[in-house]
């Protein structure tokens, strides 16, 4: 793990709210993170809690049309001015060459028409003046780099005849392909079998240690972030309820939804049915009062339902839960276990 | 237990070969229907391209002394008409007008209306609402009526006929790639090239167009017939073509006069029509078999 530098991006309670037909989907509520240089951060929580939303917004990526999206956006090489509702042209010179972002799905993130080549030599050359011959030696430098075996030959085939896992690398040598400081990979293994799930995972790795940009891991599987991130942001209902380094969410989790989480992987040699988080996330249209995990909250008492916080500083170091009820949880777990 | 139902392997080897040998056939049964529509429109323009070396007698050179001269009689191949005319020389000279509207007509709304569609499908909002209720006032009045409106009020001749159609047809062709442009906006390799920074031109011609063109290139097609029709139509309006100059339409239009006595005068420039017309019919068909099978 490396030591965090300098913050490169930070962001102050940003806001997306989309409007529907059945009303207006509160999908991001006050979200507050930072990036640090050559940082890892993990954003984790069940699907629908904002967290592809989260990356989109930062991106200026989400339709404009029935968006309503406000706090701040601060991107620190780009100056100390909110990049969120930036004009498009300025959005288009920072997307690519400062900021780059992997999809979920592989599969339909390339076009399904236009060669793996000719897709990345477009990439290459869109932030750089490179010559048709230096385009694509850089292009086939990239795809040997994501590990595509026997790249200037596979530069003619076409998105199909790739596998998912190979597609996602080809994505990545993409996204690479203007040097980006920072990375924002959106689930980029949820739809590959477990163990091209490790492969990009460490692929990812491997080339944020070489190149010393700063990624932002979004995924709803909590063993993935924890294997990989320096830091974690725990998201429910569009909103942050926990963040911190990585051991210290590990080893003392400080809101009961982070527990549930941890509690829900499964453990080695461990038999019978695996723990699961009862019900399901709130509607983010009605978005109940109080604290919104409280409905499903093992440790609620009453003055959940009605009542809620920011976070809350836990410890010296840098971590914090939005749970008033933090130290009494403690105490309880602490009893029953006693 | 599962075995019961499965068929033996060299059963399933059987079934998968038959499967790829149909699948092999009918792929070439389709390129057949392309390369038989290529085949007759290229002989279509090469007779109409090579009519002084096919014919020696001039379109409009009046023969006194054969008029009405059944195929075959009088020197005349395919007959002569109520001049004396030489009905072939006239059917491949006036072919061209016919030919130039097909690729001249066509080609220009193809590509108008294609950039209109993408630029309204993409843009959205009020250029998009603008241009559409455009097409749609376009729409609202019957097609003829507008082309024969328009051709009525500039004056009939040639160019004033492409005029109305490039007017008025470019709006079948924005509406299909606006259709097109709005579905093909939300995949996500469009929100994967704005997320590397590409300007809205560069994802518009470079990512949605080579997706969706295909739509396109097959119902100009259609239109490139229609619009031999439509050219047909008006030179059988008198709103095309003026006379001498031969074309289909006004020769049909000429011909039907005598159609009880001399049938030839009408019916062999319908048959040209007809022939250029299931060219580019089959063209359509196999292009679009052809594209619907890579479509995998």
């Amino acid at each position: 793990m490396s030591v965090p530098g300098e913050p490169l991006l930070t962001v102050r309670d940003l806001r997306s709210y989309l409007a529907t037909s059945q009303g207006v989907v509160r999908a991001v509520d006050g979200v507050s993170l930072t990036v640090h240089e050559a940082e890892i951060l993990g954003i984790v929580g069940e699907s629908g809690c904002g967290k592809t939303v989260t990356c989109r917004t930062i991106m200026g990526l989400m339709p404009a049309a029935s968006l309503h999206a406000s706090g701040e956006v601060i991107y620190h090489p780009h100056g100390e001015r909110s990049i969120l509702n930036a004009p498009a042209s300025e959005l288009r010179a920072l997307r690519g060459a400062h900021l780059a972002m992997i999809f979920q799905d592989p599969m339909t993130a390339l076009n399904p028409v236009r060669s793996i080549g000719d897709q990345l030599l477009e990439a290459v050359k869109a932030h750089a003046d490179l010559s048709r011959a230096q385009a694509r030696e850089r292009a086939i430098g990239l795809l040997e780099r994501v590990g595509i075996p026997a790249p200037a030959r596979r530069m003619r085939d076409y998105p199909f005849q790739f596998s998912g896992g190979m597609l996602q690398r080809v994505l990545i040598a993409i996204a690479l392909a203007s040097s980006p400081r920072l990375l924002l990979a959106d689930e980029p293994t949820t739809s590959l079998d477990v163990i091209i799930q490790d492969q990009i995972l460490s692929l990812l790795l491997e080339l944020q240690e070489d190149t010393g940009m700063s990624m932002i891991l979004v995924s709803h599987d909590l063993a993935v972030i924890t294997e990989v991130c320096d830091r974690i942001v725990v998201m429910y209902a569009g909103q942050v309820v926990e963040e911190g380094a990585t051991a210290d969410i590990i080893t003392d989790p400080r809101h009961p939804y982070t527990r549930a989480l941890l509690d829900a992987l499964p453990q080695e040699g461990q038999r019978g049915p695996l723990r699961s988080i009862g019900g399901s996330p709130p509607s983010l249209i009605d978005v109940p009062e109080g604290c919104r995990f409280a409905p499903r909250c093992q440790y609620a008492v009453p003055k959940c339902r009605s009542w809620d916080t920011e976070l809350i500083q836990a410890g010296e170091r840098q971590h914090a839960a939005r749970c008033w009820r933090q130290e009494e949880i403690e105490h309880e777990i602490g009893r029953s276990q006693a | 237990m599962s075995t019961m139902w499965a068929a033996s392997p060299s059963e399933l080897l059987m079934r998968a070969a038959t499967r790829t040998a149909g699948r092999r056939r009918s792929v070439t049964r389709r390129r057949l229907t392309l390369i038989a529509g290529l085949v007759m429109l290229g002989l279509a323009i090469a007779a109409v391209t090579l009519a002084p070396v096919l014919v020696s007698q001039s379109p409009t050179a009046i023969d006194p002394l054969h008029p009405l001269a059944s195929p075959g009689t009088g020197g005349h191949l395919l007959g002569s008409d109520q001049f004396g005319r030489d009905l072939l020389a006239r059917v491949l000279y006036g072919g061209r007008i016919d030919l130039a509207i097909a690729f001249g007509a066509t080609s220009v709304t193809l590509v108008g209306g294609t950039i209109i569609g993408l630029v309204a499908g993409y843009a959205g909002g009020k250029l998009d609402s603008f241009l559409m209720r455009l097409v749609d006032l376009f729409f609202a009045f019957p097609f003829l009526v507008l082309i024969i409106a328009i051709v009525a009020m500039l004056g009939p001749s040639v160019f004033n006929m492409f005029l109305a159609i490039w007017i008025t047809s470019w709006v079948s062709y924005a509406r299909i790639m606006r259709a097109q442009t709005v579905v093909a906006k939300k995949q996500q390799y469009v929100l994967a090239a704005r997320a590397l920074g590409y300007s809205p031109l560069r994802i518009m011609f470079r990512h949605i167009l080579p997706t969706t063109a295909s739509s396109v290139i097959l119902f100009s097609m259609v239109d490139a017939v229609g619009n031999i029709i439509l050219a047909a139509s008006l030179g059988f309006l008198g709103l095309g073509t003026q006379p001498p100059t031969p074309e289909w339409g006004v020769m049909i239009s000429d011909g039907q006069n005598y159609i009880l006595t001399s049938w030839w005068l009408a019916t062999i420039p319908g048959l040209a029509v007809v022939f250029t017309g299931v060219a580019f019919s089959l063209i359509g068909d196999g292009l679009a078999d052809l594209l619907r099978a890579g479509d995998r």
